[in-house]
């Protein structure tokens, strides 16, 4: 790369750059310098940072946070779009404060995955996909999550909860309710 | 869920149940980080690579490529730096032995990547693991920083000359990241597209220097294989498939679990209807797909009364492969029509899109399986699949185009029954009665 286009050198022609850039505490600018420390290549580090940003600006890569990114790590604003939309863990839009993520792969398939989804839309009220009008909770069927031995399961935020039924879905949602489990946000 | 050995001594699984396995004391105590000793005490780098060769390790992420030789393909007088990866992206369905690894012996881990390390020359190295398994990175951080602690991480290793560095990388979220090369170009800060081989990692790797990528239980094996000899590392195994292998079993049996097994392990059946405790409900045994959803998988009627060996060249032989040993088993309540539209939903989400065949061929493999389950199968639905894959495998750029393939290809030919019954829209589930519905 010949050039690099950051919000500090944008692109010649006229091009949507945020702007405004993300701020974050000192304690945060220290988590994301101990994650550069391990690379050599500082753009290496894009998805750890990615995570911490999208954690800090609300649960998803905002334009700010994606302007700051494209700053700290010296690559163009477009390099983080890029990277951004394939990982399916990074959110380019809004997500609830607890993300239901119930593995639909074969293994939970066959021991019941599609009853625990049914239970949970009808539960919260939205299909897969989508999100509670309150942004508390959002729910997505997903690809296996390595937990075949302790199907059904799902993830919530970066916490797995296993061998589940429509009991322990329905304690779930309420400690969510009553804010007694952590989002797993981290 | 059971986690252990059968038909062996516990070996990579050894420790799992002594409490506080996670810590470097108890691992210590238990025999840890002795073989690191022994290497660095009285070992070239030559002998180390001379005996894993000599233990036929082969690779356990899937590919089951010989290990030994893989770390031979390291030129010794490059000048680049040199890395070692370890794959822990593990996303093959059914497979989830290296999560177990992980969370109960995480120092394994770490002295196995030193001696992998330093049997090559690598002075910085890294974990890539799958961004799900957030809390494993958080384990393996504490297991490195108590390593470091103890003067068996960073400079000057337990008061020698080699000094050598294990850091741990987060994935988000991509299957394809499991493929050795895309791994890199993750860990790379970029996309997770494969890159062309060769030249391969050992010439080409990470940053463009030498880098071996070995996957978790393939890199927990080597203590063993210094500690005990090569020699008799292979002898718990068979003479091509060296040493033990961990199973991950998932489906309909009463006993799932991760199974550390001997390379070899006869029969199949006795396996699935005693350790693993049968059938549950007590239903009939319908199909077991055995090494993770990217193997061909296998009737009943090949498995029952088969003797079915339990290594690489007995699984081949018995008609598919022991690829990440994601051990599946299905009952006869499951519709193998339904559980292989499952998987091929599977490889369209987690093709990259690098490379045509694969993603748009698994895009109308989807397309052709959601036509029929709506009651819109043709008699010649099934040669369609076929004609479909057969522009997929083998023309796609990375080994995901033919995972994709060969779970339907062994399909239709092992139950033909299954999708006979959807093209003539016979289906239990309401097929026949809408005609012609549009494909897309």
């Amino acid at each position: 790369m010949s050039q690099q286009f950051t919000p500090n050198n944008p692109l010649p022609q006229e091009a949507k750059v945020p702007d405004e850039i993300a701020v974050f505490s000192p304690e945060v600018e220290a988590e994301i310098d101990r994650h550069l420390a391990k690379y050599p290549v500082r753009r290496s580090a894009i998805l750890p940072l990615m995570f911490i940003v999208q954690r800090e600006r609300g649960g998803h890569l905002d334009p700010p946070g994606v302007a700051y990114l494209a700053d700290r790590l010296g690559v163009r604003i477009t390099d983080i779009w890029e990277v951004a939309t394939f990982y399916s863990m990074i959110n380019t839009e809004p997500v609830g404060r607890y993300h239901f993520q119930i593995c639909k792969t074969l293994s939970c398939k066959i021991l019941g995955a599609n009853r625990i989804t049914k239970h949970c839309a009808e539960r919260l009220g939205i299909k897969p996909g989508e999100t509670t009008g309150d942004g508390m909770f959002s729910l997505s069927e997903v690809e296996c999550l390595g937990s075949c031995g302790t199907a059904p399961m799902m993830q919530i935020g970066f916490d797995y909860y296993e061998n589940l039924t429509t009991e322990k879905v329905d304690d779930i949602i309420n400690k969510c309710r009553g804010g007694e489990l952590p989002n797993g946000v981290r | 869920m059971f986690i252990g050995a059968i038909g062996c001594e516990p070996l990579q699984l050894r420790r799992v149940h002594l409490e506080n396995s996670r810590s470097l004391d108890v691992y210590r105590k238990n025999g840890g980080y002795e073989a690191l000793r022994k290497v660095l005490d009285s070992m070239s780098p030559a002998d180390v690579i001379e005996e894993v060769k000599r233990s036929a390790l082969r690779g356990r992420g899937g590919a089951g490529f010989p290990t030994g030789m893989k770390w031979g393909f390291v030129p010794k007088d490059s000048p680049k730096p040199k890395y070692v990866v370890c794959n822990a992206d593990e996303s093959e369905p059914g497979t989830f032995k290296d999560r177990y690894l992980m969370e109960r012996d995480p120092h394994l881990l770490v002295e196995g990547m030193l001696i992998a390390a330093y049997a090559l020359g690598a002075r910085t190295n890294y974990v890539y693991t799958r961004g799900e398994y957030r809390y494993l990175i958080e384990i393996m951080d504490a297991a490195l920083a108590e390593a470091r602690a103890a003067g068996l991480l960073g400079e000057k290793i337990l008061g020698t000359d080699f000094s050598a560095e294990i850091y741990t990388h987060t994935g988000a979220g991509a299957y394809i990241c499991g493929e050795e090369t895309a791994l890199l170009n993750s860990l790379e800060g970029l996309r997770g597209h494969p890159r062309m081989k060769p030249p391969f990692p050992a010439v080409a790797g990470l940053y463009g220097c030498p880098t071996v990528v070995n996957n978790v239980e393939t890199l927990t094996a080597v203590p063993d294989i210094i500690l005990m000899g090569g020699d008799a590392y292979k002898a718990l195994g068979t003479e091509k498939s060296g040493g033990t292998k961990l199973w991950s079993v998932s489906g309909h049996v009463n006993r799932p679990g991760v199974y550390e097994l001997p390379m070899g392990y006869d029969d199949m059946e006795r396996f699935i209807m005693e350790d693993c405790q049968g059938i549950t409900g007590g239903r009939q045994l319908k199909a077991v797909i055995p090494g993770g959803s990217s193997v061909y998988i296998m009737p009943a009627s090949d498995i029952v009364g088969k003797d079915v060996r339990m290594d690489y060249e007995g699984l081949v032989a018995a008609g598919s492969s022991v690829g990440s040993g994601g051990f599946i088993v299905m009952d006869d309540t499951v519709d193998v029509f339904e559980s292989t539209k499952n998987l091929t939903e599977f490889y369209k989400h987690e093709s990259c899109g690098w490379c045509t065949p694969c993603r748009e061929g698994t895009d109308w493999l989807v397309k052709v399986f959601k036509r029929i389950e709506a009651g819109g199968g043709r008699p010649d639905d099934a040669q369609l699949l076929l004609d479909i894959v057969d522009n997929i495998e083998g023309k796609s750029f990375c080994p995901l185009g033919d995972a994709a393939s060969w779970p339907i290809q062994s399909a239709i030919k092992k139950f033909p029954e299954d999708f006979r019954r959807r093209l003539a829209r016979e289906s239990p589930n309401g097929g026949g009665t809408k005609e012609g519905l549009p494909t897309a």
